[in-house]
């Protein structure tokens, strides 16, 4: 059967069809699309048939606890799959890292959407370091049939190798629709089977002392499989001279210019394709062999694979790619920085209309984040310096104009932390801005740290009762927001809930001043539904 | 065949909704299809686009360079001329006329129109009057729009029209009426 599928989609397809028994993710551009396919699939599932081969598909609270349930699973033997975007990596990161030491019972996959460009993110770092960092295989699939193929592929090589296998795409594939051709019989789901050793599970030092030695025997096995992989190809080029590496979806842009670049003889070049790691050495070795005076390396992301050939290769070979200048250092691939990589004449194209002028995104208009910003700038207007730590969400774009409102934003949770830090370098008022999904994702220890140092923060949470920046997708804390601050500590007169409405000005206004002037740890939620949302379930409801 | 189209437009005006229909007329004629999109932040009534490559050989970029789009096929008239540097020497640009101000520096429309016109390769449409005209709702405005790219896109005016009643088909049938009424009220208005 045949599919029109976005890269994501079809990872997701990819998933179902090799036997997953549960997907676990926290929404972020671009990865948010494959647990939804999934959700979307289990609910149209649970309509015609019985819940048997049922694929768990709830969010997860943060990357983290997404990463250990679906450890977890695989601990019992089932396949489990965990999706993020790559700064999630880093929220993960303790759980991924262990992972590699445990290994797996049932095949587990860690899929990293990365952003190269940062389209939708706050940085662009390459989720392969992640994968040679903890010692394990790294795919990176072309396009996206192979995204697809090489799902079922991942999850037979983690069952193989026992090792969790990160699968690594960028926003193009992720976000790009093509035609894929599907299996005709989806693989059953794995019965549940506690592992045999449970010391693989046990990380005292003695065990994992073993485990990780195990680990590091098992290296040759993982470069063996890549350098056998049919997914690592290399064509030998009629003059071998010149030889051109890439990764992942540089292929493409790179195969899209074969046509026209016979007349400047690019086609004769090796090609070595790669998307399997570790990089196959046996693979970049023929490639010298067979006389390589020049490699070009086009990858997209970081120059991960042009730093590690270098010290690969003999000094008289020469290494190019974005840290020569050949392709820019940062952003991602396209087909024109790869034209002129290669030596190719621009296409003659039209100069930039000077008229155009630049339309950012914008908080949509009756949006609660809006009125919330409108309350917070007047009574901060009234301070000499007030400081307005932001954080990750809509409401991060109350940086841009009208509002000018906020004066930090870096990751998940930081807005509580960093008001905090200033608030014990003396600044007052510090005030925090987090949305209530990015709350319980990684503010909530935060806050329990403010209870108990007494800080003199506000933290004002703008509750939309949704993850809205990712398209509305269900809040981990949803109607008990109340209850977690209290239970963390916050002091109940110092815990307040406004509705941010322009009739509510006023009194939002005189609440917002009476917790800057206590001194003290101050929440309040300012709580009224995304309108996005808000449309869906009133059509939903007609 | 081969037609690499980009679809441009603001946050929430509804561009994706092109791309599906030419997408499912496409594959229904067997060719090959790519499509990028923007999701995430820019959603929220920024700029956004889509590249749609069509062909009869396998493709293998999700990008169009630079100086290779056959079409822009626009829901506002400033963001047509956003992708300019896209457009091929004999390109077309396919564009509703009315303006998406939701900024402050939005400049003069007689200038942008005049821009628009001075190309040798445009269409211009007032894409809701004749949508309005046509009896079609306001949100069938984009369809409007197709129908007037359809004389570029290579693909026949009566796939593309079995390409909506597919797509619009278990919406009911004076859905797929009303959407095919403005795809022709545009078709009409383009090839004149």
């Amino acid at each position: 059967m045949k599919k029109l599928l976005l890269g994501d989609e079809a990872i997701a397809q990819g998933a179902i069809d090799a036997g997953l028994s549960g997907v676990y993710a926290y929404p972020g551009t671009p990865s948010t699309e494959i647990t939804e396919y999934i959700q979307l699939s289990e609910s149209r599932k649970l309509k015609v048939e019985s819940s048997e081969a049922k694929i768990f598909c709830q969010w997860a609270t943060n990357e983290k606890t997404a990463m250990e349930a679906a450890l977890g699973m695989s601990y019992m033997g089932k396949r489990a799959l965990v999706c993020m975007k790559h700064v999630g990596m880093n929220v993960c990161a303790d759980a991924f890292m262990n992972a590699a030491i445990t290994g797996v019972n049932g095949g587990l996959v860690v899929l990293a959407a990365d952003d190269p460009s940062m389209h939708s993110s706050q940085n662009e770092q390459d989720s392969r370091f992640y994968a040679k960092f903890a010692m394990i295989p790294c795919l990176e699939p072309s396009n996206q049939q192979e995204a697809y193929d090489m799902m079922h592929y991942a999850f037979d090589l983690s069952e193989a190798l026992k090792t969790p296998i990160l699968m690594r795409v960028t926003t193009r594939m992720a976000h790009s629709r093509a035609v894929v051709e599907l299996i005709d019989t989806p693989r059953e789901q794995n019965t549940a089977s506690a592992p045999e050793d449970v010391r693989h599970f046990i990380l005292l030092p003695a065990f994992a002392r073993k485990n990780y030695a195990e680990l590091v025997e098992a290296q040759a096995d993982f470069l063996q499989t890549s350098e056998e992989s049919l997914y690592n190809t290399y064509t030998k080029g009629s003059n071998p001279k010149r030889a051109i590496l890439t990764t992942g979806i540089a292929y493409n842009y790179l195969m899209e210019l074969k046509d026209e670049s016979q007349q400047l003889k690019v086609d004769e070049a090796s090609v070595l394709k790669v998307t399997q790691y570790p990089l196959p050495k046996a693979l970049v070795d023929q490639m010298v062999a067979d006389g390589a005076e020049e490699i070009l390396v086009m990858e997209e992301g970081q120059p991960v694979v042009e730093e590690l050939i270098r010290g690969m290769v003999p000094s008289s070979v020469a290494v190019k790619g974005r840290l020569t200048g050949e392709l820019p250092r940062m952003g991602e691939l396209s087909p024109d920085c790869v034209r002129e990589a290669l030596g190719l004449d621009k296409l003659p194209t039209r100069e930039p209309d000077e008229l155009v002028a630049p339309r950012p995104p914008a908080l949509c208009q009756g949006c609660g984040h809006r009125d919330m910003y409108a309350a917070l700038n007047e009574v901060a207007a009234e301070h000499e310096d007030a400081r307005i730590f932001g954080d990750i969400g809509c409401y991060t774009l109350g940086a841009l104009a009208p509002f000018n409102a906020i004066h930090a934003c870096v990751e998940m949770g930081a807005s509580i932390t960093m008001a905090k830090g200033a608030a014990d370098a003396g600044q007052h008022p510090a005030i925090a801005v987090i949305g209530d999904s990015t709350f319980t994702h990684s503010g909530m220890t935060g806050l329990l740290d403010c209870v108990n140092c007494k800080s003199n923060v506000v933290v004002l949470i703008s509750d939309n009762l949704t993850t809205g920046m990712t398209g509305g997708q269900d809040s981990a804390g949803t109607g008990r927001l109340e209850a977690i601050c209290e239970g963390l500590g916050v002091e109940p007169e110092h815990l307040r809930v406004v509705v941010p409405l322009p009739k509510h000005m006023e009194e939002i206004k005189q609440i917002l001043r009476e917790e800057i002037a206590y001194n003290g740890t101050s929440v309040i939620i300012a709580r009224r539904e995304c309108i996005q949302t808000l449309k869906r379930h009133l059509k939903a409801k007609k | 065949m081969k037609r690499d189209i980009i679809l441009a437009g603001v946050g929430g005006q509804g561009i994706l909704s092109i791309a599906t229909v030419i997408g499912d007329a496409a594959l229904n004629e067997g060719l090959y299809l790519k499509q990028a999109e923007v999701h995430g932040m820019s959603q929220r009534g920024g700029d956004v686009q889509s590249n749609l490559r069509l062909s009869s050989e396998p493709i293998y970029s999700d990008l169009i360079p630079k100086g290779g789009a056959d079409i822009i096929i626009s829901l506002e008239p400033m963001e047509a001329l956003r992708y300019l540097p896209y457009l091929k020497p004999e390109g077309w640009i396919v564009t509703s006329s009315k303006p998406f101000v939701n900024i402050p520096n939005y400049p003069e429309l007689e200038e942008v129109l005049s821009h628009i016109k001075a190309l040798d390769h445009h269409v211009l449409v007032d894409v809701e009057t004749l949508a309005k005209e046509a009896g079609a709702p306001a949100q069938a405005a984009n369809m409007v729009l197709l129908g007037a790219a359809i004389p570029m896109l290579g693909i026949d005016h009566d796939k593309i029209i079995d390409g909506v009643s597919r797509i619009f088909a278990r919406k009911g049938e004076s859905v797929v009426n009303s959407n095919i009424a403005a795809i022709e009220a545009g078709y009409n208005a383009s090839k004149h």
